[in-house]
């Protein structure tokens, strides 16, 4: 017992008859990778598996192609990612540019900054819906105060409301986005910008030839990483707007649920499958750069 | 004549330029606070007006009370009567689902980072796979697994929903934390007669507490969080979690909004005062392992 380690291929003693090409540190590894196995085959594969299984018939897809809501689905998945996406990112580096200043209120104005990624997203997106709540709501109660004119009818104008769940979307996850970025700028060396600095740079060329270079990578990753978590955003548009007006603001994360009220689960499983080839390049990406 | 020496730099009028940094950080600044304060305020604004006061459009209510609180915590409406036994399910569920991830992830980062076993990588790479699955696009066939399951309408199906999501990202922290620790410990330890499970307990599991703190706290905050699998999977009312039940108030137009507000301010405060509390942990032990560079 003493003689083993715990690196492979050392020639320990061979333990128990039945493994005899494992050493016990091994063994004892198959062991507690069990759990995790387990609930890997019954809670990914199985229902993996089970949903590809049920999205097998061509005629799902034709069903699913005469769709006009899958159709309005995906152009709004497409809008979501391209614009909110890149708006949300630019913000963010934009801020963390901003919060990593020394300034003692801009400590505390980061504490407050964090909130909306700090408490659970169903309260304040409920409490931006009944914000615009067109009778009630306390935008066009403003409105009314100012212009004597009533609001518009907001979450009921597809656009204006894909535009909300846009915003809301931004909202949740821009902290957490700008906090890593910040973390990227703080990464950078001080003596780059006094180098720059003592050359004379003014602050677009501090930011084009001295922060950029170093956070493009974490930049890009940030960007396609909120990309992949952002095609599984079901709060910030079913929670705000319900898929509606008419169904037309649903993206792929809602239209599952949208398919399991109509009792058609092959459409929901068909319009995932749909949506593969768009995620398996990210997630392919992610990996290459996470599993190093 | 010391002290006036000292004193000098504070009593320095600001120059020009300063001022104008100072003012354009202030145009950035003042938007940023109204901009993430605004639907939160909004909420505590509801939480704390009667309900003829809260639709009157005010920044402050005339006469803010603790009403609705009370009115809350006796369960006095039709759409909070399970109120308590709400809140609990989610506290259950969320620390059951905490102490599960937290059990399965420590075991697999350990058996992949230190005991090498055969095919750890593998599991690493799936499990990555997994955590890049949209969590939406997997509560589909999640919810008919359940069902074939028999689980359905269980606190177990949303439990074992929640560690499935959580614990990936929970094992690839845990092992790129253990990386980091020296393997020298581990054959010392073994040099001195430690079994494996001897040296999991008694030099593994001390050294890791701060990351398990942080994904204890994650899978913890995500569960409570859950929306989507929670209004999926449970459906009877004393089984529902309670941003599930928020969710209900949206059925009758005539809710209760002030009601409303008030119970989703309680339900968000666990979470933020956790966040705050641990946020040390959080940042070290999250935020810098999300995204390397």
């Amino acid at each position: 017992m003493t003689t083993m380690t715990l690196s492979p291929g050392n020639a320990a003693v061979p333990r128990g008859p039945l493994w005899p090409r494992f050493t016990t540190p091994q063994v004892w590894g198959m062991v507690l990778l069990v759990p995790y196995v387990l609930v890997f085959l019954a809670f990914v594969v199985y229902p993996v598996g089970y949903g590809l299984w049920l999205a097998r018939h061509p005629a799902s897809y034709v069903a699913l192609y005469n769709d006009p809501i899958f159709a309005r689905a995906a152009v709004n998945t497409l809008i979501f990612l391209l614009v909110g996406i890149n708006l949300k990112m630019l913000v963010a580096l934009f801020l963390s540019g901003f919060f990593v200043q020394s300034r003692s209120w801009i400590r505390w104005l980061s504490v407050l900054f964090i909130l909306p990624w700090a408490v659970p997203s169903i309260p304040t997106i409920l409490s931006v819906r009944f914000m615009f709540n067109p009778e009630w709501g306390v935008v066009n109660n403003l409105i009314f105060k100012f212009t004597g004119e009533d609001g518009p009818n907001w979450l009921n104008d597809p656009s204006v409301a894909l535009t909300m769940a846009i915003l809301m979307h931004i909202w949740k996850s821009l902290p957490f986005w700008t906090l890593i970025l910040m973390s990227g700028r703080l990464a950078i060396s001080q003596d780059l910008f006094e180098a720059a600095e003592v050359d004379g740079a003014s602050f677009w060329q501090k930011f084009r030839f001295v922060t950029w270079p170093s956070m493009q990578t974490l930049y890009l990753t940030c960007t396609l990483l909120s990309m992949i978590f952002t095609l599984g955003d079901f709060n910030s548009v079913y929670l705000l707007t319900g898929g509606g007006p008419a169904d037309l603001t649903h993206v792929l994360a809602t239209l599952g649920i949208r398919y399991i009220r109509l009792d058609r689960l092959d459409l929901a499983m068909a319009s995932i499958v749909c949506a593969l080839p768009l995620v398996l390049p990210l997630v392919y990406f992610m990996m290459k750069r996470l599993s190093r | 004549m010391r002290l006036p020496a000292l004193r000098m730099p504070a009593l320095r009028r600001p120059t020009w330029r300063e001022v104008g940094t100072e003012a354009r950080l202030l145009l950035i600044g003042i938007p940023v606070l109204v901009w993430t304060l605004i639907p939160i305020y909004h909420m505590f604004l509801f939480a704390i007006s009667p309900k003829q006061d809260a639709f009157a459009g005010k920044l402050w209510p005339d006469h803010p009370s603790l009403n609705n609180f009370r009115i809350v915590f006796n369960q006095q409406h039709y759409f909070l009567r399970d109120f308590w036994i709400q809140f609990w399910n989610s506290a259950v569920i969320a620390l059951a689902v905490g102490a599960l991830t937290l059990f399965v992830a420590t075991a697999a980062a350990f058996a992949i980072s230190r005991l090498r076993v055969p095919g750890g990588r593998w599991v690493m790479n799936l499990a990555l796979f997994t955590y890049f699955i949209p969590a939406a696009f997997l509560a589909v066939p999640m919810y008919r697994t359940m069902g074939n399951y028999g689980l359905l309408n269980n606190h177990w199906s949303l439990i074992l929903a929640m560690v499935t999501i959580a614990s990936p990202y929970a094992i690839w922290v845990l092992k790129q934390a253990s990386d980091k620790l020296p393997f020298e410990l581990d054959e010392a330890a073994v040099m001195d007669g430690a079994t494996t499970l001897q040296l999991f307990r008694l030099v593994y599991l001390p050294l890791m507490m701060p990351s398990m703190v942080a994904v204890g706290i994650y899978a913890i905050l995500l569960a409570w969080n859950e929306y989507l699998y929670a209004f999926l999977l449970l459906s009877r009312d004393t089984e529902l979690t309670l941003p599930v039940a928020l969710g209900n108030f949206l059925a009758a137009d005539d809710s209760p909004w002030e009601l409303l507000m008030t119970t989703g301010f309680i339900y968000a405060l666990p979470p933020a005062a956790i966040y705050y509390v641990f946020k040390r942990y959080m940042v070290g032990g999250l935020t810098a392992g999300a995204v390397k560079s």
